[in-house]
């Protein structure tokens, strides 16, 4: 790890002052910048500690019925949050299908929606991967890449956001709040992240010195929570990132589908909305037939970026099975293996 | 970049020096005060060797830096025994055979007890497996950690009532 200045403010504002200097980078959770410069990957000058700022830490109800949560609040205190788990149960259940006890307990909000990517050559110094430096090319284009995206790549970048908690995020148009040396401003999440294009890769809205503050869930999300799971594909039962997962939230009246809410994540460099396969579900009635057809609709412009055109058919079977599993109700407590395939089936609520 | 903080480490004030702000809670542990029964595995937070509770919540030492946590409680392997009484997690995992070579069992016992204040006493067979997935062990010894966790949990709950 490379020597750094360490800085700890007493406010947003004098955060904002001292993260707004070339180099310098906001210090939350640590557990993917540590791990990160751990590796030689990031190296910055200086490191400027948020983990204390008071203002960042609450999870408020808003007047208009929305759910502001602060942005260092820890992973597993948001799980554990009774407004979450009642409003927006597959917020929770991401949060508990992602990562291990401990790193919740360390992993902060604004930090999960800044996870860097795992792909193999990113994380390795030496690789070419244009996540380092725009035009050194990209060992995972010819390298082990049976993981990476399937939606929104070009030959920049093939690599996946890693989030799970992102993913019923974007299903439900959560606003990130951000504040920054030009003032503060809220961007819908599907505008948060940035695709990779011919020549610049994949990133973040944000601009040097500027913090993520609050992420907002608007208040019309919480009609889904009857009937919202999210459910994860991986490699091994827990502590894995996702091969894919879907975020899947129907909203029912008259026996068919009013609204319906459909995200993807380890598909693409962010959390994919599927906005094509909501409208395939809207006024339609809930069954195979229907959640079929969303799912073809979702992966229609899907493409292999490598070794992994098998991902394209699974994101498809795991969306059916993410719908099938939300149209028949919230389960009325957590299953003791969030977002799992193989969660033990209990009452809906 | 010299900085100085203090840690309440099982129950004892330390005043650390750092020359530079890179050092991690486990090399402060194990480097800097001696305390050596938290252990460095994978260094990145993917092997769960080095877990502790900082202010009783169950974190990977590794992957957090010291001069963060200027002012917090640390409780390590060391400081959960009451004099020659073990604490029933540790109690359990020497009835149950929770370990074979030992080397992950400091960060095992420590996720445990970071675990059973998590769920309350309520967690099943399955939510253990769950909640102690951060914790590898590369004996193998998984069937004696899960029968460990679920009869301290059990043992916790039976000293409360009484």
């Amino acid at each position: 790890m490379n020597i750094f200045d360490y800085e700890r403010p007493e406010t947003v504002a004098d955060a904002i002052k001292a993260a707004s200097k070339p180099g310098a980078s906001y210090y939350a959770g640590g557990t993917n910048l540590l791990d990160l410069m751990k590796a030689g990957v990031r190296t910055p000058d200086s490191l400027v500690d948020i983990t204390r700022l008071d203002e960042l830490q609450r999870v408020e109800p808003q007047k208009d019925g929305s759910l502001r949560i602060g942005a260092m609040v820890r992973n597993s205190d948001l799980a554990r949050n009774a407004l979450i788990q009642k409003d927006f149960p597959a917020v929770a259940e991401a949060l508990l299908a992602g990562a291990s006890g401990q790193l919740r307990n360390a992993a902060t909000v604004g930090g999960n929606l800044m996870q860097q990517p795992r792909c193999a050559y990113f994380y390795d110094p030496h690789s070419a991967c244009n996540l380092h430096e725009a035009g050194q090319g990209c060992d995972a284009l010819e390298g082990v890449n049976g993981k990476h995206a399937v939606l929104g790549w070009t030959k920049t970048c093939i690599a996946v956001h890693p989030s799970d908690f992102c993913v019923p995020l974007a299903a439900l148009g959560a606003l990130v709040e951000v504040d920054g040396p030009d003032g503060s401003r809220q961007i819908a999440i599907d505008e948060f992240y940035r695709l990779p294009d011919a020549s610049t890769p994949p990133g973040s809205a944000l601009k040097q010195g500027e913090i993520i503050t609050a992420v907002t869930l608007p208040s019309d999300a919480k009609h889904f929570a009857p009937r919202a799971r999210y459910i994860k594909l991986r490699d091994r039962t827990s502590y894995a990132f996702a091969i894919v997962s879907a975020a899947a939230m129907l909203h029912m009246g008259d026996g068919r589908i009013k609204d319906a809410r459909i995200a993807f994540g380890g598909v693409a460099a962010k959390p994919w909305r599927a906005r094509e396969a909501e409208d395939a579900l809207n006024g339609a009635e809930a069954g195979e037939a229907a959640f079929r057809k969303a799912a073809d609709a979702a992966l229609a412009d899907a493409k292999p970026s490598g070794d992994n055109a098998h991902k394209i058919e699974l994101a498809k079977r795991i969306l059916i099975r993410a719908l099938k599993a939300a149209a028949d109700g919230t389960p009325a407590t957590m299953p003791d293996l969030p977002g799992s395939v193989f969660a033990t089936g209990k009452e809906a609520r | 970049m010299a900085l100085r903080i203090s840690l309440n480490i099982n129950g004892t004030e330390h005043g650390v020096d750092l020359e530079d702000p890179r050092p991690t809670l486990l090399d402060v542990l194990r480097e800097r005060i001696g305390l050596t029964g938290t252990k460095k595995g994978c260094d990145r937070g993917q092997c769960g060797a080095c877990t502790v509770l900082v202010d009783g919540r169950r974190v990977n030492s590794c992957l957090t830096l010291a001069v963060s946590l200027d002012g917090t409680e640390i409780t390590t392997v060391e400081g959960l025994a009451d004099g020659d009484t073990l604490h029933p997690v540790q109690a359990a995992f020497i009835e149950n055979d929770g370990f074979q070579c030992g080397y992950c069992t400091p960060g095992q016992i420590m996720s445990a007890v970071g675990l059973l204040s998590e769920t309350g006493g309520k967690a099943s067979a399955e939510a253990i497996r769950e909640g102690m997935s951060g914790n590898l062990c590369r004996c193998g010894a998984y069937a004696g950690i899960q029968d460990a966790v679920l009869e301290a949990q059990a043992n916790i709950a039976k000293a409360g009532k009484s």
